[in-house]
């Protein structure tokens, strides 16, 4: 079966076609560079997104403070990971890079900060 | 009155670059002038990845990307940095006016670069019918209240138009745990990045309605529905298409105008059309000595070809600046 994806890896968008056996990815083409074929077999075999929010700060000087996931976690799961995001409350100064939940739901991501706040 | 060799004014990702840039070209004199209380500028309430790619060859968050030059302007103490300052005047000599909390401050410049931005397009510039209740916003104000105030302006959203930060926003508002009902666009395909129509829309199967647009909204109070209508390939009206929305806000997104008020008070030429200064070469004005840089040059889809276009700006300043002695 060929599918037909768009590559998100960066703002060109090659158009993809992915030849698929069994729920494996047999065949790439149209990638402009190697991220394509990189892409095509993570997006078709195991979908996966940085999740990205921002969680409440308590006294301090951002109202909202910016927070990712380290590494890329299974699409289906980005819900349940932002419930789990919404909760937390950051109460002390934190600098850009910096964790302040680790392990989110058992899947050894961890999530970081991304702005400085004082 | 006080001189400086160069102002800049807007400290997000132009204005950084260009002070960055008109230092490592000579200027020992800058001046940069932001009216909000942080440096970065809009990237600031840009939480999302997609930031970088082609400059640093790294997919980052706005804030992020931000920090990678607010951390250069903090070294550099030859570049002035000013918050909570308003550019409010300008003249054809440079002389500018900016007001900063309990002062009102008159400066001469060699050079000013005018990195201010672009500002959204509003309801109004579309022409939407219907009534005026509470609940409509546009997308990024809407990015602001959620990402820097914590506030979430609704429950259930529909988004007009598929701009990218429209795009980003119906992402956003799902993992805040509001509905998304629909994304509504007059043309034929997205206006948006592919990329932001997959992780955005798709990924959360939003309905995403190509090829039409917003009838009327209702609501007496707070938004209460929409009515949608198919266009044909004319924008049309195709008739006996409409249906209705039920939703409590409505978010318009449907692009970005630079925000060039300050020039054109000076005396710049200005293309009435797009609202971006006209001169013969990138980055210049009809002003001598008069600069601007980042989306109120041009509305530009990525951060990273601000960051290059601005860096060009911060040269040709510094240029003008040796050549007058
Ligand atoms: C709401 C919104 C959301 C966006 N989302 C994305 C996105 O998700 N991804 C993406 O790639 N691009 C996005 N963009 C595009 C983004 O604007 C550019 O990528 C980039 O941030 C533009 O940089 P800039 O420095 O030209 O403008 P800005 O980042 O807007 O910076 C302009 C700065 O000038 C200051 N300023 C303006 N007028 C004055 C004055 N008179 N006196 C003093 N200071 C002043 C402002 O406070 C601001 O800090 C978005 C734009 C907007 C408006």
């Amino acid at each position: 079966m060929i599918k037909k994806i768009t590559c998100i890896e960066c703002p060109q968008g090659c158009a993809l076609s992915v030849d698929i056996e069994n729920c494996r990815v047999v065949k790439v083409a149209g990638e402009k560079c190697p991220k394509g074929k990189d892409y095509a077999i993570s997006e078709v075999e195991n979908p996966q997104r940085i999740l990205t929010s921002a969680v409440i700060g308590v006294g301090l000087s951002l109202k909202m403070i910016p927070v990712r996931t380290d590494k890329p976690i299974p699409k289906e799961r980005i819900l349940e990971a932002a419930g789990e995001i919404r909760k937390i409350k950051v109460a002390r100064a934190v600098k850009s890079g910096e964790i302040i939940a680790t392990n989110i739901l058992g899947l050894r991501v961890n999530l970081i900060v991304t702005r400085d706040c004082s | 009155m006080c001189e400086k060799d160069l102002v800049i004014v807007g400290a997000g990702p132009a204005g950084m670059a260009a002070a960055i840039s008109a230092y490592e070209s000579g200027v020992r004199d800058i001046l940069l002038l932001e009216r909000d209380q942080y440096l970065g500028g809009i990237l600031n309430q840009c939480i999302h990845t997609g930031f970088g790619l082609t400059y640093f060859k790294e997919n980052l968050t706005g804030p992020e990307y931000a920090h990678r030059f607010i951390k250069k302007i903090n070294a550099i103490k030859e570049i002035e940095v000013s918050l909570k300052s308003f550019a409010v005047h300008l003249t054809n000599e440079n002389v500018l006016t900016y007001i900063k909390p309990g002062a009102l401050e008159k400066i001469k410049a060699k050079a000013v670069i005018m990195a201010t931005g672009a500002r959204e397009r509003t309801r109004e510039m579309v022409h939407i019918p219907g009534t005026r209740p509470a609940g409509i916003f546009s997308a990024g104000l809407a990015q602001k209240l959620i990402n820097i105030e914590g506030l979430l302006p609704g429950r259930e959203v529909v988004i007009i138009g598929s701009g990218d930060i429209g795009l980003i926003m119906a992402r956003r508002f799902i993992l805040e745990g509001a509905k998304v009902k629909a994304v509504i666009e007059i043309q034929k395909q997205s206006r948006g990045l592919t990329r932001n129509v997959v992780q955005c829309v798709e990924d959360f199967g939003v309905p995403f309605y190509l090829s039409h647009r917003i009838a009327k909204i209702h609501g007496k109070n707070r938004v209460e529905k929409v009515d949608v209508v198919r266009v044909d390939e004319h924008l049309h009206e195709v008739a006996d298409s409409m249906f209705s929305i039920e939703c409590d806000t409505v978010l318009i997104s449907v692009g970005l105008i630079p925000e060039n008020e300050l020039i054109e008070m000076a005396g710049a030429v200005i293309d009435k059309k797009t609202n971006t200064p006209v001169a013969q070469e990138i980055n210049k004005t009809s002003i001598p000595g008069l600069f601007v840089c980042g989306n109120s040059f041009k509305i530009y889809d990525l951060v990273d070809s601000v960051s290059k276009d601005s860096i060009h700006a911060g040269y040709q300043a510094a240029e003008y600046i040796r050549g007058l002695g």
